[in-house]
């Protein structure tokens, strides 16, 4: 277990309910767990909205001041610094795409210092990386904004509301693509906990998550 | 059917416009819009369009006149502040009888407002956009697949009736992520005889113009207009009725809201209150017909919208005022939750059964 786990991909791809996952998953084996919002991109759908869980399972959460305030400002608390310091194991959810990473770019040496994994989060359904090559291309671009390397991929393919099992193992050829072409392992498969999807060893770790936030417009 | 893939609203209007043979985008970044831009601005050039970031939205307006008057397919995108800055070009757009498509992710206001979801631009959408005797088709999906379709149609209207048409949207649907099965790319067959794209010295060459200086003119132009909005008034309105056979009390809701307000009449339902729902999909031209048949069997209407009351109006015009009309609304951003909708319905049960 490294001291800092970083969730990046792409726009959409499912960092940040991953990121939320997996803070709260560390918390029952660690005391000290932080979960850092680095998204600095978006405002809508951030890690500020897991707020409340988060707090009552003692996961520190730092993110954006004034997340979610009227006052978007695009900067990062100096409290970020907590990650690095202390009995802290830290999951860090990085914005979408390059642009996303830059913000983490300024912490790379420190990161590389301590010890990290970063995970690159794909969805095989996402319409701008349904090409193995093209999620290869954002891997890439976002190495080059962060200064880090990725060390493994998570094959979060799913369809929303409409996800099945078979959504989930139909993208073993693309993660194999993707994983052949980067030398990157695969280290988890996750799908949503109600799915239970027929996966192998060759998928990694099975992953079952929950969707936090589920918002009243859902259908599901 | 290609596979279904996930995207943001935001990236299906855009994907979706270029399949519909729109080739040329003039935008400026406003959230909760920007995607829109951004997808246009990796796309575009690749497909040989034009994506163009304009030094601000009243200068995308008018690019979008410019290149729309040359019969190419044209969008601009922004959100509530930013579609109030474009207004003016809108009018001219009508008044110069040229189609083109404005998407409006709507946040809270007035003034900046805020980020989050609203639907406090109705009326500036369907009656008070600009100055000037006009209307634009306005077309309200509540899904992502519902906003790709929309897309399409909206090019296929605007073309067809030579006027804007807007998709209005909202900061959920724009952000939020469903399943989508994209329509495939497909030319317009709409001939543009008026186009300025070239008169080959074998025709007179058009004009596109929404300057008249004598008033008889003037009044003549505005009056073929408004047959041709009568004409949409009868054929164009597009709707959704959901259990509405026997309901009671009938809500009214679009876009965000209706997805809302369909939960609400679930959990209703399982408590035995008989509440269905009609959602208007064009909001201007207005379902007034088939909303005011509703009042004949229904004993009230709810309008629930994220703004202060603003389609409420419509919903008593169309029925003549002749049951009540209740609202149930959160704004300035703040989404309203299936339990807020629910207690309403009971109020109203009390109230009115």
């Amino acid at each position: 277990m490294k001291k800092i786990t970083i969730f990046a991909g792409h726009y959409g791809s499912g960092k940040t309910n991953l990121a939320v996952n997996a803070a709260l998953a560390l918390k029952r084996r660690h005391d000290s767990v932080i979960l850092c919002d680095m998204d600095i991109v978006n405002p809508y759908f951030r890690t500020k909205d897991s707020e409340a869980i988060l707090s009552e399972a003692g996961v520190r959460l730092i993110s954006p001041r004034f997340a979610n305030s009227n006052v978007d400002l695009p900067y990062l608390p100096a409290e970020v610094a907590a990650i690095f310091g202390g009995n802290y194991v830290s999951v860090i959810d990085v914005g979408g795409d390059d642009s996303g990473a830059i913000a983490l770019g300024q912490y790379a040496d420190r990161i590389k210092a301590v010890g990290y994994d970063m995970l690159l989060v794909l969805n095989a359904r996402r319409y701008l990386t349904l090409e193995p090559t093209e999620a290869v291309e954002i891997m890439h671009e976002i190495e080059s904004a962060s200064s880090l390397r990725f060390t493994g991929l998570i094959n979060n393919t799913n369809l929303g509301h409409e996800s099945t099992a078979e959504t989930v193992t139909q993208a073993r050829n693309y993660m194999e693509a993707v994983s052949k072409e980067t030398g990157l392992p695969l280290v988890a498969t996750s799908y949503r906990e109600d799915l239970s999807p027929a996966l192998t060893p060759q998928d990694g770790v099975a992953w079952p998550i929950k969707i936090y936030e589920k918002p009243g417009w859902a259908l599901y | 059917m290609a596979d279904k893939v996930l995207m943001k609203g935001n990236e299906a209007l855009a994907e979706s416009a270029i399949r519909a043979g729109c080739r040329c985008f003039f935008g400026y970044p406003i959230t909760p819009q920007t995607e829109v831009a951004a997808y246009m601005a990796k796309r575009m050039p690749q497909i040989g369009g034009t994506y163009l970031q304009a030094e601000s939205e009243v200068a995308a307006i008018n690019m979008v006149y410019g290149a729309t008057s040359t019969g190419t397919r044209a969008m601009t995108s922004s959100s509530s502040p930013g579609i109030s800055l474009k207004a003016e070009g809108i009018s001219y757009l009508a008044g110069s009888d040229l189609p083109a498509v404005i998407i409006n992710i709507c946040r809270g206001g007035p003034g900046l407002g805020g980020i989050q979801p609203a639907q406090s631009d109705y009326n500036q959408a369907t009656k008070g956009l600009a100055h000037g005797d006009f209307h634009i088709l306005v077309l309200a999906p509540n899904g992502i697949q519902e906003m790709c379709d929309l897309v399409s149609d909206a090019f296929d209207l605007a073309d067809t009736y030579r006027m804007p048409a807007m998709i209005l949207g909202d900061g959920m649907l724009g952000q939020m992520m469903e399943p989508v099965a994209l329509p495939e790319p497909h030319e317009s067959k709409i001939a543009k005889p008026w186009a300025t794209c070239g008169t080959d010295m074998k025709r007179k060459h058009n004009v596109i113009n929404s300057l008249y200086i004598k008033p008889d003119e003037l009044e003549k132009i505005v009056m073929d207009r408004y047959a041709r909005y009568r004409h949409i008034e009868e054929n164009e309105v597009r709707y959704e009725e959901l259990m509405t056979e026997d309901a009671d009390i009938v809500i009214v809701a679009y876009g965000a809201s209706s997805r809302i307000a369909r939960n609400a009449i679930m959990a209703a339902r399982a408590e035995g209150i008989r509440v269905g729902m009609f959602r208007p999909i064009t909001l201007w031209p207005y379902p007034k017909k088939a909303l005011n048949r509703l009042a004949d069997t229904a004993k009230a209407f709810l309008s629930v919208e994220l703004s202060m009351g603003q389609m409420i109006d419509d919903v008593k015009l169309a029925i003549n005022c002749r049951r009540p009309v209740y609202l149930a609304n959160r704004t300035g951003g703040m989404v309203i939750t299936p339990n807020e909708i629910l207690a309403k319905i009971r109020e109203i049960k009390g109230e009115t059964l």
